[in-house]
């Protein structure tokens, strides 16, 4: 099931309803809360697009509270499981957006898919080469094993394996039995 | 007898420093009076610094208001009168603020919580777009950013002063160091300082050369934050990130230091320590009008 969250609407719901900027700590912290919320509603294994179409200004702390603060709840550096199955994708994603989320991203070693405001749909984050070449692979072939990228990309089986896992366990493609998607391939 | 504070005819953040060596022998608690009445221009960092220096007095200073009609009415223009009235005793003409200040963008604002930051930000928007572009000849790219590094300098106050402090956005000509239109935001507060702000941090360490030179270093170079999330201290690093995009400046004062992120086309020193002290932090940040390469 694909969830939408307007990041404005989460915005004047949980802090102030004259506000369009995503500025200051303690804003990001509730805007984050308020998307902990609704994903709290949803089942076990979601896909939800958090949308910045209408957001004007984002600064660095509150990217810091609602993108990387969120991923870190479900990207686990403990190897425990994450709360739920949650995956995202970020919509509306502007350049001077882009700025304030790259930074913080690679501060913690996260990676992200972003629909940019053209359309695009890219990855953005702290990403090895080898996760790149992967997760671009997913997109443009859909549903693929470890084999099936393997032979795709011309690598063992057991690296393209590895390289698949990291993807899922960074939530940039979903695992679905024995075979995976890239996330943003098909919402 | 009550010790007088000359205030210099030009106040920016480099003379600003008379009047604090002025200040220096006179003890916090004791009564001063901050002499005004030959000044006939300020810099937004040279009113918000006087509102901010009358803040760390323990007892009310006078402050005797600019003889020159033209330079009152611009302070009062600029919101300082209002401002100042709680925290001077003001004698001589105050005139009242009349009409909007072209080159102005953000008249003194003060910024004590986060909805402070979310109403500056707002406000600068339009107006920054305007001039930053048109003025300044900057890429359409530089507004937000502007406006970021705005929310990130005043979010500083809110995070770490643990009292209130000011904003100010201008446009001038700098004509004697630059000969170039330049915007500066000017963000002091009289709070706790980034030497009081780290060593709060728990469990840090420190050595011999700790001080305010120190902790702005700490601070503006490292990125490090009192906090232990690794997430903090992205802020100061995102306007050193910004400034260095478009030839900025950055300075920042605390305590008994200044650090400076300095362009080319300026001679200051990158650290002074052994300043006369000013508690808080006293950010100025410069971005000059881009020049066509030739």
């Amino acid at each position: 099931m694909i969830n939408h969250i307007d990041l404005t609407g989460v915005l004047r719901r949980t802090v102030c309803d004259l506000y369009s900027d995503l500025v200051t700590r303690p804003t990001g912290a509730a805007v984050r809360d308020g998307i902990e919320k609704q994903l709290a509603e949803l089942g076990d294994r979601s896909l939800t697009v958090i949308d910045f179409s209408h957001v004007r200004l984002l600064d660095y702390s509150c990217a810091d509270e609602i993108v990387a603060k969120l991923l870190m709840r479900y990207v686990r550096a403990d190897d425990l499981p994450p709360p739920r199955d949650a995956y995202f994708v970020f919509r509306g994603v502007n350049e001077s957006h882009l700025d304030a989320i790259e930074t913080v991203l690679e501060r913690h070693g996260l990676a992200i898919v972003a629909e940019l405001d053209a359309g695009a749909v890219i990855l953005i984050g702290a990403v090895q080469e080898e996760e790149r070449r992967a997760w671009d692979t997913l997109c443009r072939l859909g549903r693929l094993t470890a084999l099936e990228l393997a032979q795709e990309a011309g690598c063992a089986g057991a690296e393209a394996e590895r390289v698949l896992e990291r993807l899922f366990r960074r939530r940039l493609a979903m695992r679905l039995e024995q075979s995976y998607v890239a996330v943003g391939a098909a919402q | 007898m009550t010790a007088v504070v000359n205030v210099p005819q030009s106040l920016d953040d480099r003379s600003f420093e008379q009047v604090l060596e002025q200040a220096a022998p006179v003890p916090a608690g004791e009564k001063l009076i901050v002499d005004a009445r030959h000044t006939r221009w300020a810099s937004p960092y040279g009113l918000t610094a006087l509102l901010a220096f009358a803040q760390s007095r323990g007892e009310k200073p006078g402050l005797i208001a600019p003889e020159a009609s033209e330079t009152a009415s611009y302070w009062a223009r600029a919101g300082f009168f209002e401002h100042a009235e709680p925290l001077f005793e003001i004698t001589g003409h105050v005139p009242k603020a009349r009409g909007g200040e072209s080159d102005v963008l953000l008249e003194i604002t003060p910024v004590t919580r986060s909805d402070d930051v979310h109403e500056v930000v707002g406000r600068i928007q339009q107006k920054a777009h305007a001039i930053l572009v048109k003025e300044l000849h900057l890429d359409v790219k530089a507004t937000m950013g502007f406006a970021m590094t705005l929310s990130e300098a005043c979010q500083n106050i809110v995070e770490h002063a643990g009292r209130g402090g000011w904003v100010a956005v201008q446009t001038y000509t700098w004509k004697k160091r630059l000969g170039r239109r330049v915007v500066v935001i000017a963000v002091c507060d009289a709070g706790v300082g980034f030497r009081q702000s780290l060593e709060s941090a728990h469990g840090r360490r420190l050595d011999e050369r700790w001080g305010d030179g120190r902790a702005l270093e700490e601070a503006v170079l490292r990125g490090v934050s009192r906090f232990a999330d690794p997430g903090r201290g992205q802020g100061l690093a995102g306007v050193r990130r910004y400034i260095g995009r478009w030839q900025g400046k950055l300075s920042i004062r605390s305590g008994t230091a200044r650090i400076a992120i300095v362009p080319d086309w300026d001679e200051d020193l990158p650290l002074e320590e052994k300043l006369p002290m000013l508690p808080g932090a006293q950010i100025q940040i410069t971005i000059p009008e881009r020049r066509e390469e030739k």
